[in-house]
This record gives C-alpha cells, structure tokens and sequence, in this order.
C-alpha cells in the first residue's frame, strides 16, 4: 500500500503565529507539517505522512463557520488525503468547535475519514461526538503525548478503513453508536450478575447507559419589562480595574459580584477583563462592549425596564470546569432570587 | 450558567458570538452577537454608532425575554 496521505488542521496558537491577538488569523495552508503534526507525524512511523498543515484562527472560524469551512474544504481537496486530522484541541472551546465543525464538514462533503481529540468537556465534543471520532483527551496541552498515542493508531486504522472497536479499547468519546455482538454469557445471567454486584455494593458496569439530556424549560415570558429588575451576568471576565478578587484568567475557581450603584457607564478607568481566552483589547478600552452597563442604564431612565440589579456577576468561563460554572450559577440564582431579580441578561465572549 | 439560573426560576437571555456553543450548552433564549472579544461593540464604529448598535442588541434581548418560547429559540432580529 502507497503512503498514508493526511492532512493536518491547527489553530494559530499551535502553529506558533500568535495568541489571542492573532486569533482572526485567516486559513492558511503550508505544505508539509507544523506544530503538534511533528509528533503526529513521528508516530506514524513511515506509514504516514501529513502532506499538508491547514491553520486557522480560533475567533476566525468561529465568527465565520460558514466561508472558513468552505475555504479549508477547497484546501483539504487539493491534497486528496486518506485521513484528516484536527487537533487536539484539549479544553480550547473556540479549537474544539472548530475541529469538530471543520472534521464534521470534511467527513460529509469530501467523504475522507476524520478525527480528532479534545476534552470531554469541550463544547465542541458534545456538538460532534455522534458524526465524528473525537479522541478523550486531558484538558490541556500537557495530555499532548498520550493524545498523539491514542489519535495515531486510531487515525491509521481509519485510513485503511479497518474496523474500529469500542470506545473503551480506543480511546475515543463514545458516539452512542450501538453494535451487536455475542456475548458469552446469556441476557437473564448477564443482568443478575449485574444484580448481585449492586445488592452487594460492588462496581458493575451497565450495558446500557442511558442519554444525559439535561434540558431546563424555558421559564415563562416577562409580561411587563417595564416593571422588571434585569441583573446583568457574564463569563466575559468583565471586573473592577486591578480584579480585585483576583479571578483566575483561566479555569476559574470562583465568581465575582461587583456593585454598580451609581455607575452609568463602564469605562477603562474603572473596569478591564481578566478573562484570558480572548484579545482582551476590545474590552479594556470600552468594558460595555461585554456587559451593557451604558445602554441598561439609559433604558433605565427611560422607564423600558423597571430597574437594572446593583450587582452583576461576573467569571472567566475559559477551560473553567462544567461542574464548577455550575457550582456558581446556583449560588448566584439564589441570591438574584432573593434580591427580587426578574430577569438575567447573561453575556459571553 | 445559562441553564442553572433558569433552572432557579429566572428567565435568562444569552448574548453571545458563538450560538451553536450557547445551543449546546442548552440556552432558550439565544441573541447572536458581534464579535467573540466584543460582543455587544464593534471598534470600527464611532462611538455614537457603536452605542446604538449595542443598544439595538440589548433592545432584542428584551424582546426575548419578553417572548414566551416552547423550545431553544435563537433571536436573529
């Protein structure tokens, strides 16, 4: 068999242009490999080769799914390869959807196989574990060696078309795909084993996990705005200048609640962003750019909402952990519930 | 965050770039914005410019709240 041809896709940050400033950075295409594909590559061992290194900025992507996917689609179809690969994309949210968007579109209209890796909390792992084989990955770079162990026999095997076994033996996010197979114990032996192990206290492992949907209902309309008390709310890392609780630029440990009595208008002097995902520039300059303190304040008085909370809320959601948002969500809901908050406006970078 | 605030009883709009992260993460109210590091401005604006368009979004973020909606509904305008 000729040589495995592959084609690799990174972001700006593992292609060593730069960081968040960079992160607008137009596809590009260089011939041969970059970055992360140097261990990719190396872990073929000769049995493949990645011919072609496309790179794209995170927020360039995300901000034009549509062009960039068409764009990198032109590219990858140049190159003709067996396998396509993305990533790894550990915990980046912007890296991971753009893998799993870009894979997912080269998979459908070019018809190659595809992987990529990335952390099981990714967004971009949830959007795409079904259509794509995405390899569990740590939740940063510092997994990059066992991610390059799992992607590499995975991404031959998908080349050559072999058959690819359970999620378990090769180490990729399970796609709620379900296979028959013959077991050698019989159904009714199986689930009383199963039975015994529980009555007993004892680990057992179900055969049929169920879907975690975990959708809230949508709470009914506000009826009359205004009357409302709106609070504002971000994962923006919008803060007083010098963030003084000092919430951490990534994966955050905690949240702020900051009064805004008075304030008509957040400016450079008095707030800044302490998130550390995205070109803080933007943000620096004119801190309303991601929490509308300004524009709330002049509906305010001109009476189109009731009135806006004195505090908002405020944490960095880069690579912070599900179960921690999570954890400061429900304290910050009871405490909007008992300030009489009727409704949040929540923004995001 | 979206989802647990909801979950308490509050009606939550969510004001972001990236839609199909705020689907995933199970937003009902969902008001696409401007930019990932400036979602609510755009510095090529001038400042007057820039604020109606902030106020525009805040404006449709209202709107939602005030809209009853049976499933996940994004607010294009």
């Amino acid at each position: 068999m000729a040589k495995i041809k592959a084609v690799h896709y990174i972001n700006q940050f593992f292609a060593g242009i730069g960081g968040e400033e960079k992160a607008d950075y137009k596809p590009e295409v260089r011939e041969g490999i970059v970055g992360p594909g140097m261990a990719i590559n190396a872990g073929f061992k000769g049995e493949a080769e990645i011919v072609a290194t496309i790179i794209c900025g995170d927020s360039y992507f995300n901000e034009n799914i549509e062009e960039a996917k068409s764009e990198i689609i032109e590219m990858v179809k140049k190159y003709d390869p067996d396998i396509f690969i993305a990533g790894p994309a550990f915990n980046a949210g912007r890296y991971g959807v753009a893998c799993g968007t870009i894979a997912d579109a080269v998979h459908k209209e070019l018809g190659i196989p595809v992987l990529t890796g990335m952390y099981v909390e990714n967004p971009g792992a949830d959007m795409f574990k079904k259509s794509v084989y995405i390899v569990s990955t740590k939740n940063s770079a510092a997994g990059m060696r066992n991610a390059v162990k799992q992607m590499v026999p995975l991404a031959l095997k998908l080349a050559k078309g072999e058959e690819i076994e359970s999620p378990e033996e090769e180490g990729y996010i399970a796609r709620g795909v379900r296979k028959n197979y013959f077991a050698e114990k019989r159904g009714s032996e199986r689930a009383v084993d199963m039975l015994l192990k529980k009555l007993k206290g004892e680990e057992f492992v179900t055969e049929f996990p169920m879907p975690d949907f975990d959708r809230v209902e949508p709470e009914a309309a506000i009826k009359d705005m205004s009357k409302a008390k709106i609070a504002l709310v971000t994962s923006g890392g919008i803060v007083p200048k010098g963030n003084p609780d000092h919430i951490e630029s990534s994966s955050a440990s905690k949240y702020g609640k900051y009064d805004i009595e008075g304030i008509k208008d957040l400016t450079k002097e008095t707030h800044e962003t302490a998130h550390g995902g995205y070109d803080p520039v933007y943000a620096n300059e004119d801190p309303d750019r991601v929490l509308p303190v300004d524009v709330l304040r002049d509906l305010e008085k001109e009476g189109k909402i009731g009135s806006l909370h004195r505090y908002f809320y405020t944490t960095v959601g880069n690579g912070t952990a599900v179960a921690s948002a999570k954890a400061f969500a429900e304290k910050i809901a009871k405490e909007l519930l008992s300030d009489g908050v009727n409704a949040v406006i929540l923004t995001s970078t | 965050m979206v989802k647990e605030i909801e979950r308490a009883g509050i009606p939550v709009v969510h004001m972001c770039t990236v839609t199909p992260i705020s689907m995933t993460v199970g937003a009902n109210r969902i008001v696409p914005t401007i930019a990932i590091p400036h979602p609510l401005g755009n510095p090529n604006l001038d400042f007057e410019e820039e604020k109606s368009l902030r106020r525009k979004l805040v404006e449709r973020a209202l709107k939602a709240l005030t809209t009853e909606v049976e499933e996940q509904t994004i607010f294009e305008e």
